[in-house]
Protein backbone atom coordinates (compact mmCIF):
# COMPACT_ATOMS: atom_id res chain seq x y z
CA UNK A 1 0.00 0.00 0.00
CA UNK A 2 1.32 3.47 -0.79
CA UNK A 3 0.18 6.75 0.66
CA UNK A 4 0.27 10.02 -1.24
CA UNK A 5 1.22 12.66 1.31
CA UNK A 6 0.31 16.29 0.59
CA UNK A 7 1.66 18.92 2.97
CA UNK A 8 0.17 22.41 3.31
CA UNK A 9 1.20 25.18 5.69
CA UNK A 10 -1.54 26.83 7.77
CA UNK A 11 0.98 29.34 9.23
CA UNK A 12 -0.89 28.77 12.55
CA UNK A 13 -3.40 31.26 11.16
CA UNK A 14 -7.03 30.10 11.50
CA UNK A 15 -8.04 31.87 8.26
CA UNK A 16 -5.31 30.12 6.29
CA UNK A 17 -6.23 26.87 8.07
CA UNK A 18 -9.78 27.17 6.75
CA UNK A 19 -8.54 27.76 3.18
CA UNK A 20 -6.24 24.74 3.34
CA UNK A 21 -9.01 22.55 4.77
CA UNK A 22 -11.41 23.67 2.01
CA UNK A 23 -8.80 22.62 -0.55
CA UNK A 24 -8.41 19.16 1.00
CA UNK A 25 -12.15 18.59 1.25
CA UNK A 26 -12.70 19.60 -2.41
CA UNK A 27 -9.84 17.62 -3.96
CA UNK A 28 -10.98 14.31 -2.48
CA UNK A 29 -8.28 13.89 0.17
CA UNK A 30 -9.11 10.76 2.19
CA UNK A 31 -7.99 11.92 5.63
CA UNK A 32 -6.48 15.09 7.10
CA UNK A 33 -3.80 15.04 9.82
CA UNK A 34 -3.53 18.20 11.92
CA UNK A 35 -3.62 21.17 12.22
CA UNK A 36 -0.91 21.77 14.83
CA UNK A 37 -2.70 24.14 17.19
CA UNK A 38 -6.04 23.77 18.96
CA UNK A 39 -6.82 27.36 18.11
CA UNK A 40 -6.60 26.73 14.35
CA UNK A 41 -8.31 23.36 14.72
CA UNK A 42 -11.46 24.87 16.22
CA UNK A 43 -11.84 27.16 13.19
CA UNK A 44 -10.84 24.74 10.42
CA UNK A 45 -12.33 21.42 11.58
CA UNK A 46 -15.99 22.36 10.94
CA UNK A 47 -15.10 22.57 7.22
CA UNK A 48 -13.95 18.95 7.24
CA UNK A 49 -16.92 17.85 9.35
CA UNK A 50 -19.30 19.44 6.87
CA UNK A 51 -17.45 17.86 3.96
CA UNK A 52 -17.49 14.46 5.71
CA UNK A 53 -13.69 14.19 5.64
CA UNK A 54 -12.04 12.47 8.62
CA UNK A 55 -9.51 14.53 10.63
CA UNK A 56 -6.90 13.11 13.00
CA UNK A 57 -5.46 15.61 15.50
CA UNK A 58 -1.96 14.65 16.60
CA UNK A 59 -0.89 17.57 18.77
CA UNK A 60 -3.99 19.39 20.08
CA UNK A 61 -4.72 19.12 23.80
CA UNK A 62 -7.63 21.54 24.31
CA UNK A 63 -10.93 20.22 25.61
CA UNK A 64 -13.69 20.00 23.00
CA UNK A 65 -11.54 19.33 19.89
CA UNK A 66 -13.28 16.04 19.07
CA UNK A 67 -16.67 17.33 20.26
CA UNK A 68 -16.89 19.33 17.02
CA UNK A 69 -18.17 16.36 15.06
CA UNK A 70 -18.06 12.62 14.45
CA UNK A 71 -15.38 12.91 11.77
CA UNK A 72 -12.83 14.40 14.22
CA UNK A 73 -10.37 12.04 15.98
CA UNK A 74 -7.34 12.66 18.18
CA UNK A 75 -4.32 10.67 19.35
CA UNK A 76 -2.76 13.30 21.67
CA UNK A 77 -3.62 13.01 25.35
CA UNK A 78 -5.31 16.00 27.01
CA UNK A 79 -4.34 17.56 30.34
CA UNK A 80 -7.54 16.04 31.70
CA UNK A 81 -6.15 12.60 30.87
CA UNK A 82 -2.53 13.13 31.95
CA UNK A 83 -2.92 15.01 35.25
CA UNK A 84 -5.20 12.52 37.07
CA UNK A 85 -2.82 9.66 36.20
CA UNK A 86 0.14 11.75 37.40
CA UNK A 87 -1.52 12.52 40.72
CA UNK A 88 -2.64 8.92 41.25
CA UNK A 89 0.88 7.66 40.62
CA UNK A 90 2.47 10.30 42.83
CA UNK A 91 0.02 9.52 45.64
CA UNK A 92 0.95 5.86 45.47
CA UNK A 93 4.66 6.59 45.38
CA UNK A 94 4.94 9.38 47.96
CA UNK A 95 1.84 8.47 50.05
CA UNK A 96 0.44 11.99 49.62
CA UNK A 97 -2.10 13.12 52.22
CA UNK A 98 -1.89 16.89 52.09
CA UNK A 99 -0.67 19.04 49.19
CA UNK A 100 -0.52 22.72 48.25
CA UNK A 101 -1.71 23.69 44.75
CA UNK A 102 -0.17 26.61 42.85
CA UNK A 103 -1.38 27.86 39.47
CA UNK A 104 -1.24 30.95 37.27
CA UNK A 105 -4.70 32.40 37.27
CA UNK A 106 -4.54 34.56 34.15
CA UNK A 107 -3.96 31.88 31.50
CA UNK A 108 -6.73 29.67 30.08
CA UNK A 109 -4.52 26.59 29.70
CA UNK A 110 -3.08 26.64 33.23
CA UNK A 111 -6.43 27.55 34.80
CA UNK A 112 -8.14 24.55 33.21
CA UNK A 113 -5.15 22.49 34.35
CA UNK A 114 -5.84 23.71 37.88
CA UNK A 115 -9.47 22.61 37.66
CA UNK A 116 -8.35 19.14 36.56
CA UNK A 117 -5.90 19.02 39.49
CA UNK A 118 -8.64 19.93 41.96
CA UNK A 119 -10.92 17.17 40.62
CA UNK A 120 -8.12 14.60 40.65
CA UNK A 121 -7.13 15.42 44.24
CA UNK A 122 -10.73 15.04 45.37
CA UNK A 123 -11.02 11.70 43.60
CA UNK A 124 -7.80 10.42 45.17
CA UNK A 125 -8.81 11.68 48.61
CA UNK A 126 -5.78 13.96 48.92
CA UNK A 127 -6.35 17.13 50.95
CA UNK A 128 -5.63 20.47 49.25
CA UNK A 129 -4.30 22.48 52.21
CA UNK A 130 -4.23 25.74 50.26
CA UNK A 131 -4.52 27.06 46.72
CA UNK A 132 -2.01 29.78 45.84
CA UNK A 133 -2.40 31.70 42.60
CA UNK A 134 0.10 33.79 40.68
CA UNK A 135 0.20 35.73 37.44
CA UNK A 136 1.91 34.32 34.35
CA UNK A 137 4.28 37.33 34.29
CA UNK A 138 5.47 36.57 37.85
CA UNK A 139 9.02 35.39 38.37
CA UNK A 140 9.44 35.88 42.12
CA UNK A 141 7.56 33.12 43.95
CA UNK A 142 9.34 33.35 47.30
CA UNK A 143 6.38 34.80 49.22
CA UNK A 144 4.04 32.08 47.90
CA UNK A 145 6.57 29.33 48.50
CA UNK A 146 7.27 30.49 52.05
CA UNK A 147 3.52 30.33 52.67
CA UNK A 148 3.42 26.83 51.15
CA UNK A 149 6.40 25.67 53.20
CA UNK A 150 4.70 26.78 56.42
CA UNK A 151 1.83 24.35 55.70
CA UNK A 152 4.30 21.47 55.51
CA UNK A 153 2.69 19.69 52.52
CA UNK A 154 3.66 16.25 51.20
CA UNK A 155 3.96 17.76 47.72
CA UNK A 156 3.34 20.96 45.77
CA UNK A 157 1.19 20.53 42.65
CA UNK A 158 1.71 23.24 40.02
CA UNK A 159 -0.23 24.19 36.91
CA UNK A 160 2.05 26.64 35.12
CA UNK A 161 4.03 27.18 31.95
CA UNK A 162 7.74 26.47 31.63
CA UNK A 163 8.54 30.19 32.11
CA UNK A 164 7.11 29.98 35.62
CA UNK A 165 8.28 26.44 36.30
CA UNK A 166 11.99 27.19 36.23
CA UNK A 167 12.12 30.10 38.71
CA UNK A 168 9.48 28.40 40.87
CA UNK A 169 11.44 25.18 41.19
CA UNK A 170 14.74 26.99 41.78
CA UNK A 171 13.32 29.22 44.49
CA UNK A 172 11.50 26.36 46.22
CA UNK A 173 14.74 24.42 46.66
CA UNK A 174 16.52 27.60 47.74
CA UNK A 175 13.97 28.05 50.53
CA UNK A 176 14.64 24.51 51.68
CA UNK A 177 11.46 22.90 50.38
CA UNK A 178 12.30 19.24 49.80
CA UNK A 179 8.79 17.92 49.09
CA UNK A 180 8.23 16.71 45.51
CA UNK A 181 6.91 19.28 43.02
CA UNK A 182 4.35 17.86 40.59
CA UNK A 183 3.76 19.57 37.24
CA UNK A 184 1.61 19.15 34.12
CA UNK A 185 2.38 19.34 30.41
CA UNK A 186 3.94 22.80 30.87
CA UNK A 187 6.78 21.20 32.82
CA UNK A 188 7.44 18.50 30.19
CA UNK A 189 10.38 20.29 28.66
CA UNK A 190 14.10 19.45 28.70
CA UNK A 191 14.79 23.13 29.55
CA UNK A 192 13.59 22.34 33.07
CA UNK A 193 16.75 20.34 33.75
CA UNK A 194 19.00 22.55 31.67
CA UNK A 195 17.99 25.82 33.36
CA UNK A 196 16.96 24.82 36.86
CA UNK A 197 19.97 22.49 37.23
CA UNK A 198 20.13 20.52 40.44
CA UNK A 199 16.91 22.16 41.68
CA UNK A 200 14.93 20.17 39.10
CA UNK A 201 15.83 16.85 40.76
CA UNK A 202 12.74 15.14 42.12
CA UNK A 203 10.25 17.13 40.04
CA UNK A 204 7.40 14.86 38.87
CA UNK A 205 5.97 15.49 35.39
CA UNK A 206 3.18 13.70 33.55
CA UNK A 207 3.51 13.28 29.79
CA UNK A 208 1.95 11.48 26.84
CA UNK A 209 5.11 9.77 25.62
CA UNK A 210 8.11 8.23 27.27
CA UNK A 211 11.14 8.35 25.00
CA UNK A 212 12.87 5.74 27.14
CA UNK A 213 10.02 3.23 26.86
CA UNK A 214 11.39 -0.20 26.02
CA UNK A 215 8.36 -1.46 24.10
CA UNK A 216 9.22 -2.88 20.71
CA UNK A 217 7.28 -0.29 18.66
CA UNK A 218 8.99 2.57 20.43
CA UNK A 219 12.56 1.28 20.19
CA UNK A 220 12.07 0.65 16.47
CA UNK A 221 10.58 4.11 15.96
CA UNK A 222 13.45 5.75 17.86
CA UNK A 223 16.07 3.88 15.84
CA UNK A 224 14.37 4.54 12.47
CA UNK A 225 13.84 8.22 13.24
CA UNK A 226 17.48 8.68 14.25
CA UNK A 227 18.75 6.84 11.19
CA UNK A 228 16.68 9.03 8.87
CA UNK A 229 17.00 12.43 10.57
CA UNK A 230 20.25 12.20 12.48
CA UNK A 231 18.57 13.39 15.70
CA UNK A 232 16.15 11.95 18.25
CA UNK A 233 12.36 12.54 18.00
CA UNK A 234 10.32 14.69 20.37
CA UNK A 235 6.82 13.98 21.67
CA UNK A 236 5.14 15.58 18.63
CA UNK A 237 7.10 13.34 16.29
CA UNK A 238 6.02 10.27 18.25
CA UNK A 239 2.40 11.40 18.19
CA UNK A 240 2.54 12.14 14.44
CA UNK A 241 4.08 8.76 13.68
CA UNK A 242 1.46 7.05 15.83
CA UNK A 243 -1.24 8.99 13.95
CA UNK A 244 -0.06 7.46 10.69
CA UNK A 245 -0.05 3.98 12.30
CA UNK A 246 -3.67 4.51 13.36
CA UNK A 247 -4.69 5.56 9.86
CA UNK A 248 -2.87 2.62 8.30
CA UNK A 249 -4.65 0.30 10.71
CA UNK A 250 -8.02 1.86 9.83
CA UNK A 251 -7.41 1.54 6.08
CA UNK A 252 -6.35 -2.10 6.36
CA UNK A 253 -9.29 -2.98 8.61
CA UNK A 254 -11.81 -2.35 5.83
CA UNK A 255 -9.33 -2.66 2.99
CA UNK A 256 -10.62 0.66 1.72
CA UNK A 257 -9.38 4.26 1.72
CA UNK A 258 -12.86 5.77 1.33
CA UNK A 259 -13.51 8.60 3.81
CA UNK A 260 -16.35 6.86 5.62
CA UNK A 261 -14.43 3.60 5.84
CA UNK A 262 -11.43 5.36 7.38
CA UNK A 263 -13.79 7.06 9.82
CA UNK A 264 -15.34 3.74 10.81
CA UNK A 265 -11.90 2.11 11.02
CA UNK A 266 -10.45 4.82 13.28
CA UNK A 267 -13.46 4.60 15.58
CA UNK A 268 -13.02 0.86 15.94
CA UNK A 269 -9.36 0.90 17.00
CA UNK A 270 -8.79 -1.10 20.15
CA UNK A 271 -5.60 -2.12 21.94
CA UNK A 272 -3.30 -1.18 19.07
CA UNK A 273 0.39 -1.29 19.99
CA UNK A 274 2.20 1.99 19.14
CA UNK A 275 5.26 3.93 20.32
CA UNK A 276 2.94 5.83 22.70
CA UNK A 277 1.76 2.58 24.27
CA UNK A 278 -1.37 0.48 23.73
CA UNK A 279 -4.02 2.76 22.21
CA UNK A 280 -7.82 2.49 22.04
CA UNK A 281 -10.12 5.11 20.54
CA UNK A 282 -12.97 5.85 22.94
CA UNK A 283 -16.59 6.82 22.26
CA UNK A 284 -15.59 10.52 22.19
CA UNK A 285 -13.08 9.69 19.42
CA UNK A 286 -10.16 10.54 21.75
CA UNK A 287 -7.23 8.18 22.12
CA UNK A 288 -6.82 6.43 25.44
CA UNK A 289 -3.45 5.15 26.53
CA UNK A 290 -1.40 5.23 29.70
CA UNK A 291 0.30 8.52 30.43
CA UNK A 292 3.85 8.21 31.59
CA UNK A 293 4.71 9.69 34.94
CA UNK A 294 8.30 10.87 34.96
CA UNK A 295 10.60 12.09 37.69
CA UNK A 296 13.77 14.08 37.14
CA UNK A 297 16.76 12.02 38.20
CA UNK A 298 20.43 12.86 37.55
CA UNK A 299 19.39 15.60 35.13
CA UNK A 300 17.04 13.50 32.97
CA UNK A 301 13.41 12.40 32.91
CA UNK A 302 13.08 8.82 34.11
CA UNK A 303 9.88 6.81 34.58
CA UNK A 304 8.50 7.02 38.11
CA UNK A 305 8.10 3.44 39.23
CA UNK B 1 10.83 36.08 59.43
CA UNK B 2 11.29 34.43 56.04
CA UNK B 3 8.55 36.62 54.57
CA UNK B 4 10.15 39.73 56.07
CA UNK B 5 13.43 38.87 54.35
CA UNK B 6 11.64 37.99 51.08
CA UNK B 7 10.03 41.42 51.18
CA UNK B 8 13.29 43.23 51.90
CA UNK B 9 15.20 41.48 49.10
CA UNK B 10 12.60 42.08 46.41
CA UNK B 11 11.94 45.56 47.82
CA UNK B 12 15.61 46.54 47.52
CA UNK B 13 15.48 45.76 43.79
CA UNK B 14 12.26 47.76 43.39
CA UNK B 15 14.00 50.61 45.20
CA UNK B 16 17.09 50.50 42.99
CA UNK B 17 14.90 50.54 39.89
CA UNK B 18 12.69 53.33 41.23
CA UNK B 19 15.62 55.51 42.29
CA UNK B 20 16.83 55.64 38.71
CA UNK B 21 13.31 56.57 37.66
CA UNK B 22 12.91 59.28 40.25
CA UNK B 23 16.37 60.80 39.68
CA UNK B 24 15.45 61.97 36.18
CA UNK B 25 12.08 63.14 37.38
CA UNK B 26 13.41 65.00 40.41
CA UNK B 27 16.12 66.85 38.54
CA UNK B 28 14.77 67.29 35.04
CA UNK B 29 11.06 67.08 35.78
CA UNK B 30 10.68 64.45 33.03
CA UNK B 31 9.50 60.87 33.15
CA UNK B 32 11.76 58.50 31.22
CA UNK B 33 9.59 55.55 30.19
CA UNK B 34 12.47 53.84 28.38
CA UNK B 35 13.77 53.01 31.87
CA UNK B 36 11.95 49.62 32.03
CA UNK B 37 13.50 48.66 28.67
CA UNK B 38 16.96 49.41 30.06
CA UNK B 39 16.10 47.08 32.95
CA UNK B 40 15.38 44.24 30.50
CA UNK B 41 18.29 44.96 28.11
CA UNK B 42 20.73 44.93 31.05
CA UNK B 43 19.56 41.51 32.20
CA UNK B 44 20.12 40.02 28.73
CA UNK B 45 23.48 41.76 28.31
CA UNK B 46 24.56 40.48 31.73
CA UNK B 47 23.61 36.92 30.79
CA UNK B 48 25.46 37.22 27.49
CA UNK B 49 28.61 38.45 29.26
CA UNK B 50 28.59 35.60 31.76
CA UNK B 51 27.37 32.82 29.50
CA UNK B 52 29.09 33.54 26.19
CA UNK B 53 32.06 35.70 27.12
CA UNK B 54 32.62 33.56 30.23
CA UNK B 55 33.19 36.53 32.51
CA UNK B 56 32.80 36.31 36.26
CA UNK B 57 29.70 37.97 37.63
CA UNK B 58 31.89 40.54 39.42
CA UNK B 59 33.37 41.68 36.11
CA UNK B 60 30.05 41.50 34.30
CA UNK B 61 28.16 43.73 36.75
CA UNK B 62 30.38 46.82 36.31
CA UNK B 63 30.15 46.33 32.52
CA UNK B 64 26.37 46.17 32.80
CA UNK B 65 26.53 49.40 34.78
CA UNK B 66 28.53 51.02 31.97
CA UNK B 67 26.20 49.68 29.28
CA UNK B 68 23.30 51.13 31.26
CA UNK B 69 25.03 54.51 31.43
CA UNK B 70 25.59 54.46 27.66
CA UNK B 71 21.95 53.60 27.08
CA UNK B 72 21.04 56.55 29.32
CA UNK B 73 23.12 58.88 27.17
CA UNK B 74 21.49 57.44 24.07
CA UNK B 75 18.02 57.94 25.53
CA UNK B 76 18.79 61.57 26.33
CA UNK B 77 20.22 62.24 22.86
CA UNK B 78 17.54 60.45 20.88
CA UNK B 79 14.35 60.72 22.89
CA UNK B 80 14.69 63.93 24.89
CA UNK B 81 17.28 66.35 23.47
CA UNK B 82 15.65 66.91 20.05
CA UNK B 83 12.41 67.83 21.78
CA UNK B 84 13.89 70.39 24.16
CA UNK B 85 12.49 73.83 23.74
CA UNK B 86 9.16 72.63 22.47
CA UNK B 87 6.29 73.91 24.56
CA UNK B 88 5.05 70.34 25.06
CA UNK B 89 8.56 68.97 25.73
CA UNK B 90 7.56 67.08 28.89
CA UNK B 91 4.70 65.24 27.32
CA UNK B 92 6.47 64.65 23.99
CA UNK B 93 9.54 63.31 25.83
CA UNK B 94 7.37 60.89 27.74
CA UNK B 95 5.99 59.51 24.50
CA UNK B 96 9.24 59.43 22.57
CA UNK B 97 10.86 57.55 25.47
CA UNK B 98 8.12 54.91 25.28
CA UNK B 99 8.92 54.58 21.56
CA UNK B 100 12.65 54.23 22.19
CA UNK B 101 11.96 51.64 24.88
CA UNK B 102 9.89 49.71 22.34
CA UNK B 103 12.80 49.80 19.89
CA UNK B 104 15.18 48.45 22.56
CA UNK B 105 12.84 45.55 23.27
CA UNK B 106 12.36 44.81 19.57
CA UNK B 107 16.15 44.71 19.06
CA UNK B 108 16.44 42.43 22.07
CA UNK B 109 13.85 40.10 20.57
CA UNK B 110 15.60 40.11 17.20
CA UNK B 111 18.88 39.16 18.88
CA UNK B 112 17.68 36.62 21.48
CA UNK B 113 14.21 35.50 20.34
CA UNK B 114 11.21 35.32 22.63
CA UNK B 115 12.56 32.63 24.95
CA UNK B 116 13.22 33.15 28.62
CA UNK B 117 16.94 33.24 29.41
CA UNK B 118 18.88 32.97 32.63
CA UNK B 119 22.33 33.21 34.16
CA UNK B 120 24.19 29.87 34.07
CA UNK B 121 23.49 27.83 37.19
CA UNK B 122 27.04 28.04 38.53
CA UNK B 123 27.64 31.75 37.86
CA UNK B 124 27.21 32.57 41.52
CA UNK B 125 28.44 30.49 44.50
CA UNK B 126 25.53 28.55 45.95
CA UNK B 127 26.02 29.42 49.63
CA UNK B 128 23.04 29.33 51.99
CA UNK B 129 22.60 30.51 55.55
CA UNK B 130 19.85 30.05 58.10
CA UNK B 131 19.02 33.20 60.03
CA UNK B 132 16.41 32.77 62.78
CA UNK B 133 14.85 29.89 60.85
CA UNK B 134 14.80 31.74 57.54
CA UNK B 135 16.76 30.63 54.47
CA UNK B 136 19.00 33.25 52.92
CA UNK B 137 21.35 32.80 49.97
CA UNK B 138 24.65 34.58 49.52
CA UNK B 139 23.23 35.97 46.28
CA UNK B 140 20.38 37.69 48.12
CA UNK B 141 22.76 39.21 50.65
CA UNK B 142 24.98 40.40 47.80
CA UNK B 143 21.99 41.97 46.05
CA UNK B 144 20.98 43.82 49.19
CA UNK B 145 24.53 45.07 49.79
CA UNK B 146 25.01 46.15 46.16
CA UNK B 147 21.69 47.99 46.18
CA UNK B 148 22.45 49.81 49.42
CA UNK B 149 25.99 50.73 48.36
CA UNK B 150 24.78 52.12 45.03
CA UNK B 151 22.05 54.13 46.73
CA UNK B 152 24.48 55.56 49.30
CA UNK B 153 26.99 56.45 46.59
CA UNK B 154 24.26 58.18 44.60
CA UNK B 155 23.07 60.17 47.59
CA UNK B 156 26.63 61.30 48.38
CA UNK B 157 27.13 62.19 44.73
CA UNK B 158 24.05 64.37 44.67
CA UNK B 159 24.75 66.00 48.06
CA UNK B 160 28.51 66.49 47.94
CA UNK B 161 29.95 66.49 44.44
CA UNK B 162 30.24 69.28 41.92
CA UNK B 163 27.99 67.31 39.56
CA UNK B 164 25.45 66.95 42.37
CA UNK B 165 25.46 70.67 43.06
CA UNK B 166 24.81 71.28 39.37
CA UNK B 167 21.97 68.78 39.43
CA UNK B 168 20.36 70.43 42.40
CA UNK B 169 20.71 73.84 40.81
CA UNK B 170 18.97 72.63 37.65
CA UNK B 171 16.25 70.99 39.71
CA UNK B 172 15.70 74.31 41.47
CA UNK B 173 15.67 76.49 38.36
CA UNK B 174 17.17 75.54 34.98
CA UNK B 175 17.27 79.10 33.66
CA UNK B 176 19.06 80.42 36.71
CA UNK B 177 21.48 77.49 36.50
CA UNK B 178 22.38 78.45 32.93
CA UNK B 179 22.91 82.05 33.99
CA UNK B 180 25.24 80.83 36.73
CA UNK B 181 27.41 79.19 34.08
CA UNK B 182 26.38 75.60 34.68
CA UNK B 183 26.59 73.37 31.61
CA UNK B 184 22.97 72.26 31.67
CA UNK B 185 23.25 69.92 28.67
CA UNK B 186 26.13 67.99 30.13
CA UNK B 187 24.41 67.61 33.47
CA UNK B 188 21.20 66.46 31.83
CA UNK B 189 23.14 63.77 29.99
CA UNK B 190 24.97 62.73 33.16
CA UNK B 191 21.67 62.47 35.01
CA UNK B 192 20.25 60.15 32.38
CA UNK B 193 23.46 58.10 32.41
CA UNK B 194 23.37 57.72 36.21
CA UNK B 195 19.69 56.88 36.21
CA UNK B 196 19.97 54.21 33.53
CA UNK B 197 23.12 52.74 35.11
CA UNK B 198 21.14 52.09 38.30
CA UNK B 199 18.19 50.67 36.33
CA UNK B 200 20.58 48.39 34.46
CA UNK B 201 22.17 46.97 37.60
CA UNK B 202 18.69 46.46 39.04
CA UNK B 203 17.74 44.47 35.92
CA UNK B 204 20.76 42.18 36.09
CA UNK B 205 20.30 41.62 39.83
CA UNK B 206 16.60 40.89 39.37
CA UNK B 207 17.31 38.30 36.67
CA UNK B 208 19.81 36.60 38.99
CA UNK B 209 17.48 36.76 41.96
CA UNK B 210 14.54 35.05 40.25
CA UNK B 211 16.61 32.90 37.84
CA UNK B 212 14.72 34.22 34.83
CA UNK B 213 15.00 37.05 32.28
CA UNK B 214 12.13 37.76 29.91
CA UNK B 215 11.49 40.44 27.31
CA UNK B 216 8.48 41.58 29.35
CA UNK B 217 10.34 41.85 32.66
CA UNK B 218 10.63 45.62 32.30
CA UNK B 219 6.94 46.24 31.79
CA UNK B 220 6.17 43.94 34.71
CA UNK B 221 8.18 46.15 37.06
CA UNK B 222 7.33 49.49 35.39
CA UNK B 223 4.02 49.94 37.20
CA UNK B 224 5.63 49.02 40.49
CA UNK B 225 8.42 51.54 39.90
CA UNK B 226 5.91 54.29 39.15
CA UNK B 227 3.88 53.42 42.23
CA UNK B 228 7.03 53.49 44.36
CA UNK B 229 8.12 56.93 43.22
CA UNK B 230 4.63 58.38 43.65
CA UNK B 231 4.30 56.99 47.14
CA UNK B 232 7.85 57.97 48.05
CA UNK B 233 7.29 61.48 46.73
CA UNK B 234 8.16 62.23 43.13
CA UNK B 235 11.82 63.07 42.88
CA UNK B 236 12.76 62.06 46.39
CA UNK B 237 15.66 59.58 46.59
CA UNK B 238 15.03 58.47 50.16
CA UNK B 239 11.33 58.28 49.31
CA UNK B 240 12.03 55.84 46.49
CA UNK B 241 14.12 53.69 48.83
CA UNK B 242 11.46 53.55 51.54
CA UNK B 243 8.69 53.20 48.94
CA UNK B 244 10.46 50.26 47.27
CA UNK B 245 10.89 48.41 50.54
CA UNK B 246 7.30 49.22 51.54
CA UNK B 247 5.94 47.78 48.29
CA UNK B 248 8.08 44.64 48.60
CA UNK B 249 6.86 44.08 52.16
CA UNK B 250 3.24 44.92 51.31
CA UNK B 251 3.34 42.25 48.56
CA UNK B 252 4.68 39.44 50.71
CA UNK B 253 2.42 40.19 53.64
CA UNK B 254 -0.60 40.43 51.36
CA UNK B 255 0.20 36.87 50.27
CA UNK B 256 0.72 35.79 53.87
CA UNK B 257 -2.34 37.32 55.50
CA UNK B 258 -4.88 38.05 52.78
CA UNK B 259 -4.40 35.57 49.93
CA UNK B 260 -2.29 35.31 46.82
CA UNK B 261 -5.08 36.31 44.41
CA UNK B 262 -5.38 39.63 46.23
CA UNK B 263 -1.69 40.47 46.28
CA UNK B 264 -1.64 43.31 43.74
CA UNK B 265 -4.91 44.68 44.97
CA UNK B 266 -3.76 44.87 48.58
CA UNK B 267 -0.33 46.24 47.70
CA UNK B 268 -1.60 48.94 45.37
CA UNK B 269 -4.61 49.64 47.61
CA UNK B 270 -2.22 50.37 50.47
CA UNK B 271 -0.33 52.77 48.25
CA UNK B 272 -3.53 54.65 47.48
CA UNK B 273 -4.24 54.83 51.18
CA UNK B 274 -0.85 56.43 51.78
CA UNK B 275 -1.59 58.99 49.08
CA UNK B 276 -4.93 59.83 50.68
CA UNK B 277 -3.17 60.61 53.93
CA UNK B 278 -0.10 62.26 52.38
CA UNK B 279 -0.85 63.41 48.83
CA UNK B 280 2.71 64.67 48.38
CA UNK B 281 4.06 61.18 49.13
CA UNK B 282 6.05 59.98 52.12
CA UNK B 283 9.08 62.18 51.56
CA UNK B 284 7.84 64.63 48.97
CA UNK B 285 7.78 68.31 49.74
CA UNK B 286 4.66 70.12 48.71
CA UNK B 287 6.24 73.04 46.91
CA UNK B 288 9.97 72.74 46.84
CA UNK B 289 11.21 69.73 44.96
CA UNK B 290 14.11 67.97 46.56
CA UNK B 291 16.61 65.72 44.94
Amino acid sequence: MTYDLKIEDDATDPKQGITVFEGFVDNGTNVIIGPTLSNTAFQAQPIAQEGKTPVLAISNTATGITAQGDYIFRDSLTEAQVIPQTIAKAKEKYSLKKVVVMYSQDDAFTKSGFEVIEGALKKEGVENAKTLSFSKADTDFRALLTEAKGLNPDAIVVSGLIEAAIPLVTQARELGITAPIIGGNGFNNPRLMKDAGAAAEGVVVGAAWNSASSNEENTKFMADFKAKNGAGPDQFAAQAYTGMLLIDHAVRAKCSAERDDIKAGLGAIKDLKTPLGTISINADRDAEHDAVVQVVKDGAFTVLK
Amino acid sequence: MQQLLNGIFIGSIYALFAIGFTLVFGILDQLNLAHPAVFAVAAFVGIELVEVAGLSIWVALPIVLLVGALLGVLIEWVAFRPLRGRPDAHFAGLISSIALGGIFIALLQARYGPDTRRFPADSFPDERYTIAGAQVTLLQVAILVISIVLMVVLTLLVRRSRLGRGMRAIAENPTAATVLGINVSRIRTSTFALSSALGAVAGALFAMNVNSAQLGMGSAIELKGLAVIIVGGMGSLSGALVGGLALGLAEVFAVQYVGSSWRDMVAFGLLFLILLVRPQGLFGARRVREV
